[in-house]
């Protein structure tokens, strides 16, 4: 049994893929673009299908645990069947369209949205070698291209249900996902700078190269990356679409049964996708030293078995995912939720300010550690096959550069800026209002004590 | 001639105008059955109205046709989530117009189950003023400590929620012989408990920003609004009916009247968690002191106080709740007016909502406290 599982699991595709397309020279065409890649997608499309009927448990699980409760304990042991018992139950329930909505867009704009979710996972680097459906050269926009249509099904679904409260979440949702956008969009590109590739696999393969995540160099990068991604995936503390204490449940108000539960797909795989992109930009993707990539410090070295390498790449993956997703979800069930205007504030006064200085800051970096013969200053970078490498002393001056430098130096600017509005700095706005108000009742008090003493 | 027209047209690029939004009787946050109309301009409030009654059941008319003794259960049920202290007002305002007096034990043991009650109210309330402003989780550790208090209830008087604990003349039974260990237990979990509470809330950048200067309300506005309770003491007024017409055993315990500077939901928020350390205070001192001796005092089987009436009121947990009984020498009133400090606090909610958002009316509602049982009796 254990023998046809591994041959299922671990030989199979290498088997399917070599058969068919060392085999059958002619046929390598229906091979490459046709019946691997479609393989592939069944593979990806139903572990991830099944990670998100799971972690719907899972944020259920945490919630609880963090709540001094059980959780789901009902269906299956510990409630593991719990998301085959949710899916069953929202298949076989009514299929509620309200009478004044639009049909058609009604029923299109789940579509919209899960679509755009699920479409971009083809590109994501999940594994080393054979483990990327498609490795495009330019996968990270492709994602931010993609993952933006994903709007238009919300604002679809707030129009076409004809309810004020859709109507509300979903002009919420636009304006909010739009705005985080552009802050996702600037953090990213600090990184892209020492990768100098969109291609996902490129990207990992350039921390390979330069034997470091770009965490360490983009600290304020992954920041402003995560907390945008935060916002752009409507999780709380910015889950304001679907506010439930004032909008009942936002743009999907209206939806019921399986229409509903695309919505929820479509949600909880953008977790998913945002979380792989910050793995794969910041975390090094599949890498983990002394496992898959790179050698543990010369220690030990990384698996040396291809098929097993790749498989453990897959892990590797999949565990730097789900720490992110918990660490979500963490936040989720601690914060309370911004308010919209608050929201936009944050999005427009720090996500952005911070993701521009961050570009010119890293941009300053560089261009001081090239080689001279590039124009550079320090010469602490080297050139390895067309690619720009930071030397030991290079990562170092890099590392200090980002955490000690631009950090501290983006925090200062946008206080600065920032330091009048008024959420920025509650205790002193307090206390200034608390002022005002007595020198008011003290002005208007005045007069009368004069009118007394006259009396 | 032609302008007229166009000039409206052409003042706006789009066309724009006010929306109006229901918000309940169905909505989750609006505790209960409330129906808040607003008028919005974009997401500000510009309007606001409150239609209320959905939950009416005539409570000041049944009472003319029953009992004295009759009536106090329906007291229960005006603020469901804080019985007791109702039950108080009435059999208070019954004692007064009889002029019995109650024993000293029974006075004491109402103060440790009104102020327990007190807890029970306001840890509700946290959970889920903090629930509406999207902090989940404090929901659920606020009702793990209320859930205590329901269970010393359920022990002592059968019931969680609507728990009948007083009669007209004192306590119907002595308590249980477990109860003062049981109750001194968990005031000695409370405190580590409410720390959680705050650590989680006090120092929140969100829970800052969800919360300082909304809802501002200055004093003298407060007391034009005549809102009682947490709402009028976070706008820095000093009164609460413990201290200013001090009943049952109250004199015969230390404890601070919380205030707050700026009127905001934050000072009311600070001031409702003072309340509840104040109120454990309070029950520990009544514990310590309690004295031996019988529960009820004398009273007539069949209560027919003389011809005259009578105005009570305490310190609810929601503010100031009154009774105002008429007698006409027989064993049923001729009419009883209820001062229920829910409703009579809803009414500063336009004021306080007009020019916020409409995340903010949630959080209004939520730090005005209002018991819909009791809105609309």
């Amino acid at each position: 049994m254990q023998g046809i599982l591994a041959t299922l699991m671990f030989v199979a595709p290498d088997w399917v893929r070599n058969t068919v397309t060392h085999e059958r020279p002619p046929n390598v065409f229906w091979a490459d673009y046709v019946v691997w890649p479609v393989l592939q997608i069944l593979i990806v499309l139903f572990i991830v299908l099944t990670l998100v009927a799971y972690l719907v448990y899972l944020e259920r699980k945490v919630s609880a645990f963090m709540q001094a409760r059980l959780g789901p304990m009902r269906v299956g042991p510990w409630g593991l069947l719990q998301p085959a018992a949710d899916g069953l139950k929202l298949l076989l329930k009514e299929d509620i369209i309200p009478l004044k909505a639009d049909r058609v867009v009604f029923a299109l704009a789940p579509i919209i949205s899960v679509v755009s979710a699920l479409v971009v996972l083809a590109v994501i680097p999940w594994g080393a070698a054979w483990a990327t459906i498609a490795n495009i050269n330019i996968g990270l926009l492709f994602i931010l291209a993609v993952s933006s249509v994903g709007v238009l099904g919300l604002v679809l679904a707030g129009w076409a249900s004809n309810s004020k409260y859709s109507l509300l979440g979903a002009l919420r949702s636009s304006a909010q996902m739009v705005s985080y956008e552009i802050g996702l969009g600037l953090s990213i590109i600090g990184a892209l700078m020492f990768a100098r590739t969109l291609s996902m696999s490129g990207i990992v393969e350039a921390q390979q190269a330069d034997h470091i995540w770009y965490v360490f160099f983009q600290p304020l990068g992954f920041l402003v990356y995560v907390i945008s991604a935060l916002g752009e995936t409507n999780r709380a503390p910015f889950d304001l679409p679907e506010a439930e204490s004032e909008l009942v449940a936002g743009y999907h108000t209206e939806y019921s049964g399986f229409r509903w539960a695309l919505f929820f797909m479509a949600e909880y795989s953008a977790m998913i996708v945002t979380a792989a992109i910050a793995v794969t930009l910041f975390l090094g993707g599949w890498m983990l030293p002394g496992v898959t990539g790179t050698s543990f410090f010369g220690w030990f070295g990384p698996i040396q078995n291809p098929t097993l390498h790749t498989i453990a790449s897959v892990v590797v993956f999949g565990l730097k995912i789900m720490l992110l997703i918990y660490a979500y979800m963490w936040f989720r069930w601690t914060w309370p939720r911004y308010r919209y205007d608050q929201l936009m504030e944050l999005g427009w006064k720090w996500m952005i300010p911070a993701g521009l200085a961050n570009i010119v800051l890293t941009g300053i970096w560089y261009v001081l550690a090239m080689p001279p013969s590039r124009g550079g200053v320090f010469n602490l970078m080297r050139e390895v096959g067309g690619r720009l490498v930071p030397t030991g002393k290079g990562a170092l001056y890099f590392f200090v550069t980002g955490t000690a430098i631009t950090v501290p130096l983006v925090w200062l600017l946008l206080a600065n800026i920032n330091r009048r509005s008024r959420d920025f700095n509650l205790h002193d706005q307090r206390q200034l209002q608390i002022n005002l108000r007595r020198e008011r009742l003290e002005k208007a008090l005045q007069p009368q004590a004069a009118d007394n003493g006259a009396q | 001639m032609q302008e007229q027209p166009a000039a409206s047209g052409r003042e706006t690029l789009f066309d724009s105008e006010e929306m109006v939004l229901n918000m309940g009787p169905q909505h989750p946050s609006t505790h209960g059955v409330l129906r808040v109309i607003l008028r919005l301009d974009g997401e500000t409030v510009v309007d606001l109205d409150c239609d209320v009654g959905y939950l009416h059941r005539g409570v000041e008319k049944i009472a003319e046709s029953d009992t004295y003794a009759m009536i106090t259960p329906y007291w229960d049920r005006l603020d469901y989530v804080a019985a007791v202290s109702n039950d108080l007002c009435y059999v208070g305002g019954v004692e007064k117009l009889l002029q019995i007096e109650v024993p000293k034990r029974a006075e004491y043991l109402r103060v440790v189950l009104t102020e327990l009650q007190r807890i029970a109210s306001h840890l509700l309330w946290l959970g889920t003023h903090a629930l509406d402003i999207g902090a989940v989780t404090v929901l659920l550790y606020a009702f793990r400590e209320r859930e205590e208090i329901l269970k010393i209830f359920e022990d002592f008087i059968g019931a969680r929620l609507t728990a009948h604990a007083f009669r007209i003349g004192g306590l119907w039974w002595d308590v249980y012989p477990e109860f003062e260990t049981r109750v001194r237990d968990f005031l000695k979990i409370l405190p580590g408990r409410i720390e959680e509470y705050e650590t989680l809330l006090n120092a929140n950048r969100i829970w800052l920003q969800r919360t300082v200067g909304i809802g501002v309300l200055p004093a003298e506005e407060a007391i034009n609004l005549s809102l009682t309770g947490p709402g009028l003491r976070g706008s820095g007024v000093k009164y609460d009916v413990r201290k200013a017409q001090p009943y049952s055993a109250y004199p015969d315990f230390d404890f601070e009247i919380p205030i707050g500077e700026n009127g905001d939901t934050y000072d009311r928020y600070l001031c409702r968690m003072e309340e509840i350390k104040q109120a454990a205070l309070i029950v520990e001192q009544a514990l310590d002191g309690l004295p031996e001796g019988p529960v009820m005092a004398k009273v007539p089987k069949v209560i027919k106080p003389p011809v005259g009436e009578v105005y009570h009121s305490i310190e609810a947990p929601k503010g100031e709740i009154g009774v105002y009984l008429v007698s006409d020498g027989t064993s049923k009133p001729y009419r009883m007016r209820i001062r229920p400090p829910s409703y009579i606090n809803l009414q500063s909610l336009k004021r306080m909502s007009i020019g916020h958002l409409v995340a903010d009316v949630v959080a209004l509602i939520g730090t005005l406290d209002i018991v819909l049982g009791e809105v609309d009796r």
